[in-house]
């Protein structure tokens, strides 16, 4: 299954690249592939925002719109500002302990 | 909101001893935070004996309360508050080489993991993420590098453990830095499997990762639970669009009557309840097979078949009705799709947007269109045009 094609914001500057092959270890969906010590996006298409790759990129080399991919959330976020989250519960800060 | 922003007093942790952290940072105003002399969760078996004190040692089992929390959560918002309390626990009988698996506080997350750990003596590091999934809370940064750091640091790991390595499911790397928490605490994060089933296989095969156990499938058995969840929010929606409807069909000069309410109006209750079948369920099940990668597209066209077909039933429509009904209920399909975009493994951001660029003024018109010509049809049959 894939999402509309051309839409993901991932970005690999491959020139900071070293290879270390840590975005193949989080990605979830297999976009990414070692050529020569390098990594290269091979499925650009798969990608779904997660962020995992670039939060986890120790030299910095990629980079990506990290966000929530569901509809109430953007949806939420124009009506009642703030970032797209998932938290569909629409209460935040619960003060709840334990 | 991250996690960092919390408050010092969720610092809760089921480790029993001198070792409760309850006179941590933030010491004031704590409340329940403490373990000791707590009553034991019906999930906690006995306890462990370990270099930093007494730690609860869990089940490995599900109970049939176990198991109809998860019924809950798949079908209500009782998922919103299902809650263990985060901190260290124990799987089976471990010692100071074991395993550290980390996960949310979220109480099916947690189940979810101890399931697995059936045979494995492990360490289970639970964080604070409000009750939130591993995926959702790693996503708003609640399972993430902060938390995990201090975390290590509450259950204090170094003692409890000779190793550096810790195993963190691979869905919470969109939440966790690996090198930073390595830089801030010396660990070394493993991701494990996307899913916890693999997790024997996973440490058998010295935390190797096979590219099944790393990527996302999202079979029809994952996409049919979710559908409940899609289709009971827009049911509790539903009573105010037939109070709508009912009110437009039996409004007459006379006043509101029962019959012509009922006799005009049923047909587009049940055309609704078609809409929210189409794109609440049909949908999400028929995902892959239905044409276009747009959600959009895919509700409006089971909408559009389904709305079809239904007008089988009432074959004799009013010509401004039947424009009303085959503009409006396959877009409500097509809407109620759209929403199922949350609940995907694959969606992402930038899509979404697009999507909802060209749908939201689309929906918009189109209902305010449908709102007109049923308008039309009243003025109509009041004869006043």
């Amino acid at each position: 299954m894939k999402y509309l094609s051309n839409a993901a914001t991932l970005k690999l500057d491959a020139g900071k690249c070293a290879g270390c092959g840590m975005c193949i270890e989080v990605c979830p969906h297999g976009v990414f592939r070692l050529e020569g010590k390098r990594a290269v996006i091979t499925d650009p298409d798969g990608c779904m925002e997660c962020g995992a790759c670039a939060v986890n990129c120790a030299s910095g080399a990629l980079a990506v719109d990290k966000g929530v991919g569901c509809a109430a959330a953007i949806i939420n976020s124009i009506l009642y500002g703030g970032e797209p989250s998932c938290d569909c519960t629409g209460k935040s800060n619960k003060d709840s302990c334990c | 909101m991250s996690g960092t922003k919390k408050p010092d007093f969720k610092l809760a942790g089921p480790v029993k001893g001198p070792s409760c952290a309850c006179n941590g940072p933030g010491g004031t105003g704590l409340k329940n935070c403490c373990t000791a002399g707590k009553q034991k969760p019906p999930y906690v078996t006995g306890t462990v004996r370990s270099a930093i004190g007494e730690v609860w040692r869990v089940s490995t089992g599900l109970t049939p309360s176990d198991k109809w929390g998860i019924v809950k959560c798949r079908t209500s918002s009782y998922r919103n508050d299902y809650k263990v309390e985060a901190g260290l626990y124990a799987a089976g009988q471990p010692g100071r080489g074991s395993d550290v698996l980390v996960t949310a506080n979220y109480k099916y997350s947690f189940d979810v993991l101890r399931r697995e750990l059936k045979g494995i003596s492990a360490w289970i590091l639970v964080l604070d993420t409000n009750g939130i999934n591993v995926w959702c809370a790693a996503g708003k940064g609640t399972f993430g590098t902060a938390e995990l750091v201090k975390r290590i640091s509450l259950a204090q790991l170094d003692k409890l453990v000779e190793h550096k390595r810790i195993i963190v499911p691979q869905l919470g790397a969109a939440g966790v830095s690996a090198h930073e928490v390595k830089k801030a605490t010396g660990y070394r994060v493993v991701y494990g499997p996307v899913n916890a089933k693999d997790i024997p296989a996973f440490i058998e095969a010295e935390y190797k990762a096979t590219r099944e156990m790393r990527t996302m499938g999202f079979p029809v058995k994952h996409r049919l639970v979710l559908t409940p969840m899609e289709i009971v929010p827009m049911l509790k929606k539903y009573p105010l669009f037939a109070l709508v409807i009912l009110l437009a069909f039996g409004l007459q000069p006379s006043g509101i009557l029962f019959r012509s309410a009922f006799q005009g109006g049923l047909p587009f209750l049940l055309f609704g309840l078609v809409s929210i079948f189409a794109g609440a369920f049909l949908t999400p099940v028929l995902l892959p097979y239905i044409p276009s990668r747009a959600f959009a597209v895919k509700g409006w066209i089971m909408g559009a078949v389904t709305t079809g077909l239904s007008l089988v039933i009432f074959p004799r429509f009013n010509p401004i009705l039947l424009s009303m009904i085959l503009l409006f209920f396959p877009l409500a399909s097509s809407y109620i799709a759209l929403q199922f975009t949350g609940s995907t493994t694959f969606t992402g951001m930038s899509g979404v947007k697009k999507e909802l660029k060209t749908g939201i003024p689309l929906y918009l018109i189109s209902t305010a269109v449908s709102a007109v010509l049923l308008v039309i049809y009243k003025l109509i049959e009041w004869r006043m045009i």
